[in-house]
């Protein structure tokens, strides 16, 4: 039996029930105070949605997420330091929770790891400007490389 | 039958691929030219055997044939035609023959080229064959996307594909993508012969800039339609994330673009050899690893799909055997390659040289921190995280200076550059960047001195192109017929640069603004209730049930009025809820204004105020189109530059410009 009918009921059912229920209301959970809120948001795109795919609390709509707003938003209201904030969170939830992980021993190469390419970079442009100007006279292979530059190649 | 048809034309071009690989390896070794014909034409066969499999899929597709495998679970009769087509390619086998279909496709384009010489032809082809063996192979023995089901438990309707890949964009995203990611393919071949045959030289460097080229610019499209599909599609309103997994797509466009500009170097001067080859290599083994990172699962993302470990490991096997295998080649031969032709630090190869560095940095850092949380987790099982913020800082730290140096580079002279001149001639770009940075602080309210720098940046870099572009058709300077002789007569390939550093000028204007400026609000609004949203108002009209072909909806019409109070448009944001799954998604709807754009997504119902309710969360992207823009006129700049003459006709005359004393362009 083709089970389309069935679900289509359903579904219409379902989008009734998701335009018309009430439900908790996300305008609500806001700061009063603009700059709070403001801090608030900050933070939020600092920490990551445990049970997400990759994504901050700021964009999830999983209801982790929303605990997880709920919790900085009041530990602001109480007055509490976005480093305070940080480390709660870090206390409860591990390292994993903060998308721009705290620097340290293990995670140096995050940043150490582009200076040294761009130090090797420097290096080889600063040894290669001390190269000799006049090169030695040419090898039988360059003479026949420059006699096919110089349009003998048949290719 | 048909479905047989195209299994059994897989399997061929298995067969074909180890031809060609062993043909060609026979046909250089004794140097003898039928064989290494054969090989081509072996070449040419995987490549036709390849597209009677794939038609064999889209055939099935089409015709709901739920007796395979693949259709049944990613198909469904009530699917429109387009994305039954699109989901030929959207699970795990599927893409993997779209993978296969390109490699063999560039193979045959190689393989039928007259233009390369008879050695590094016959290793590059080789190499392709080799790279087709691995990938065919894989599928034929792992990932078979014609397998039938057992006839006594086939469905009556298949499992549909996911509604949130139900889109044009995303139809088109992977095809693009693919030919990019497999275009670089053919650089890596070339790159492979060229060791092999141990010669770097600037012929080399003309004959792999189209591939690199097209590549490039296939690349820039398809990540610029993923990054245009996630920011309507997923209902954030950002257009970009730094997921694993685009990242994962990033990479190799980075590493191809450091590879254009080193192999300019390579082309006009003979300097980097071996550091071309090496992006050369580069660039395609990030491709293949961005295919396994995708697929494996090793990454938690948004957008991985088609995961499956136990293949992924296999995966992992025919990225190393290629990549590894390369990679101990060119150990052992780049030592040999000649390299020494001396530049000054300021000077064309100088300016180029550091755009390397600072392009491979930005690689490194997108590499590091998409894969440290898997090696942390792997070595001392600490779970991290790297996310938008660290990118956003070191990838921006190592791009800005990219951007500063590059409207100096192109006027600067191979060798030895007068930096004092090439800064005379900026001076007009200098004063428009100032000028933008400024307007940009004085005007845009509240005020952030980094995005006016980054306004700045963009407006140095788009006045700086324009300008060496006026400097070498001498605008002003010269009589008006003159410049209209040098306009017609300058080199497609120097346009395709302009048109492309304006390109991502424009993209920086657009991500520099949009970042600082975009605005949001969030209300639960009744019928006839409004919100603000960055001096717009917002007006909740009605909200009606809405049918497509696969979905129900609920749709909320909302009149978008700007702060004049002048209507901009009604828009229709849904609440989509697929019959088949009962999976609900956010339509967005987009009102464009200018270069702006008013985002609305119609999210659950919720108490208003006054009674009953929708969610409306509206975002306002001021000039987010630029963020688009731009790398569609870079992709333009490289077609551009693929048209160039000096690329399709008589190889001495390039040759020779080529070893000519740096000319004075």
């Amino acid at each position: 039996m083709n089970p389309a009918p069935t679900l289509r009921r359903a579904a219409i059912a379902l989008a009734a029930v998701v335009l018309l229920s009430g439900a908790a209301a996300a305008p609500g959970d806001r700061l009063g105070d603009p700059a709070q809120e403001a801090r608030a948001r900050a933070l939020f795109r600092d920490v990551r949605c445990l049970v997400c795919q990759s994504e901050s609390i700021d964009e999830s709509d999983a209801d982790l997420a929303q605990d997880l707003r709920q919790l900085i938003r009041q530990q602001i209201a109480a007055g509490r330091t976005d480093a305070q904030i940080r480390g709660f969170l870090v206390s409860r939830y591990g390292q994993f929770v903060l998308l721009a992980p705290k620097p340290s021993l293990g995670n140096a190469i995050l940043w150490a790891g582009p200076l040294l390419v761009v130090a090797a970079g420097a290096a080889a442009l600063i040894a290669r400007r001390r190269l000799p100007r006049e090169s030695a006279p040419l090898s039988s292979q360059e003479e026949d490389a420059l006699g096919k530059y110089c349009g003998d190649d048949q290719v | 039958m048909i479905d047989e048809l195209g299994q059994f034309a897989l399997v061929l071009a298995l067969a074909l691929s180890f031809g060609q690989c062993a043909l060609s390896v026979a046909g250089r070794v004794r140097r003898d030219a039928a064989l290494a014909g054969a090989g081509e034409g072996a070449a040419l066969g995987a490549f036709a055997a390849i597209v009677v499999g794939f038609g064999a899929l889209i055939h099935a597709f089409v015709t709901s044939d739920f007796s395979v495998l693949n259709v049944a679970a990613n198909s469904h009769t009530a699917k429109p035609l387009i994305y039954k087509v699109a989901g030929a390619w959207g699970s795990h086998e599927g893409s993997i023959l779209l993978w296969c279909l390109m490699l063999t496709g560039y193979g045959a384009a190689m393989a039928a080229s007259r233009r390369l010489p008879f050695g590094l032809k016959a290793s590059a082809v080789a190499t392709q064959g080799a790279l087709g063996v691995l990938f065919i192979g894989y599928m034929v023995f792992a990932s078979n996307p014609l397998a039938r089901i057992d006839p006594a438990s086939i469905p009556v309707q298949g499992d549909s594909l996911n509604p949130l890949l139900q889109d044009p964009a995303l139809a088109g995203h992977p095809p693009f993508l693919y030919a990019g990611y497999v275009g670089l393919s053919v650089v890596f071949s070339l790159s492979t012969a060229a060791l092999i045959e141990g010669r770097v030289d600037p012929a080399w460097a003309r004959w792999i800039r189209p591939w690199a080229l097209a590549a490039w610019g296939l690349l820039t499209v398809g990540i610029t339609l993923g990054s245009y599909w996630a920011y309507y599609e997923l209902g954030w309103g950002g257009w970009w994330a730094w997921d694993p997994v685009e990242n994962a797509s990033f990479m190799p466009w980075l590493m191809a673009t450091a590879l254009l500009h080193s192999a300019a170097v390579t082309e006009k001067r003979g300097a980097l050899a071996s550091w071309t080859v090496l992006l050369g290599l580069g660039a395609f083994g990030l491709s293949m690893m961005g295919a396994f990172l995708v697929r494996s699962g090793v990454l938690t993302s948004v957008h991985a799909f088609a995961i499956d470990p136990r293949r992924g490991l296999l995966l992992l096997g025919v990225l190393g055997v290629a990549l590894g295998g390369a990679l101990a080649l060119y150990a052992w031969r780049a030592p040999a390659l000649r390299d020494e032709a001396a530049f000054m630090a300021v000077s064309r190869e100088g300016a180029l040289f550091l755009n390397n560095i600072l392009l491979a940095a930005a690689t490194a850092t997108v590499l590091i921190g998409t894969l440290l949380p898997l090696i942390r987790s792997a070595i001392d099982g600490v779970p991290i995280s790297v996310g938008a913020p660290y990118f956003n800082l070191t990838f921006t730290a190592l791009v800005a200076p990219a951007l500063v140096v590059l409207p100096a580079g192109p006027l600067l002279a191979w060798k030895r550059g007068d930096l004092s001149g090439a800064l005379r001639r900026l001076i007009g770009a200098a004063a428009a960047a100032l000028a933008a940075a400024v307007a940009t602080l004085a005007l845009v309210s509240p005020g952030s001195v980094l995005a006016a720098a980054g306004i700045g940046l963009g407006a140095w870099v788009i006045a700086g192109a324009l300008a060496e572009a006026a400097e070498r058709v001498r605008l002003f300077r010269a009589p008006w017929p003159e410049v209209a002789r040098r306009v017609s007569g300058l080199p497609r390939g120097a346009w395709g640069m302009t048109l492309a550093h304006v390109g991502i000028g424009v993209f920086a204007l657009g991500a520099a603004f949009e970042t600082a400026w975009r605005a949001e609000a969030t209300e639960a609004l009744a019928p006839g209730q409004s919100m603000r949203l960055a001096g717009f108002q917002l007006r909740l009209e009605r909200v009606q049930e809405a049918f497509g072909p696969n979905y129900e909806a609920g749709r909320a019409i909302v009149r978008v009025a700007d702060p004049a109070g002048r209507l901009v448009c009604e828009a229709a944001p849904e609440r989509r809820v697929y019959a088949v799954n009962g999976q609900a998604l956010s339509h967005v709807a987009i009102c464009p204004r200018g270069l702006d754009d008013v985002y609305i997504v119609a999210g659950d119902a919720r108490a208003a105020p006054s009674g009953a309710g929708v969610l409306i969360r509206g975002y306002w992207n001021p000039w987010v189109r630029l963020v688009f823009a731009g790398p569609l006129l870079m992709a333009a700049g490289g077609l551009l530059s693929l048209s160039d003459r000096r690329l399709r006709f008589a190889i001495t005359s390039r040759v020779r410009a080529a070893a000519a004393p740096a000319p004075a362009e």
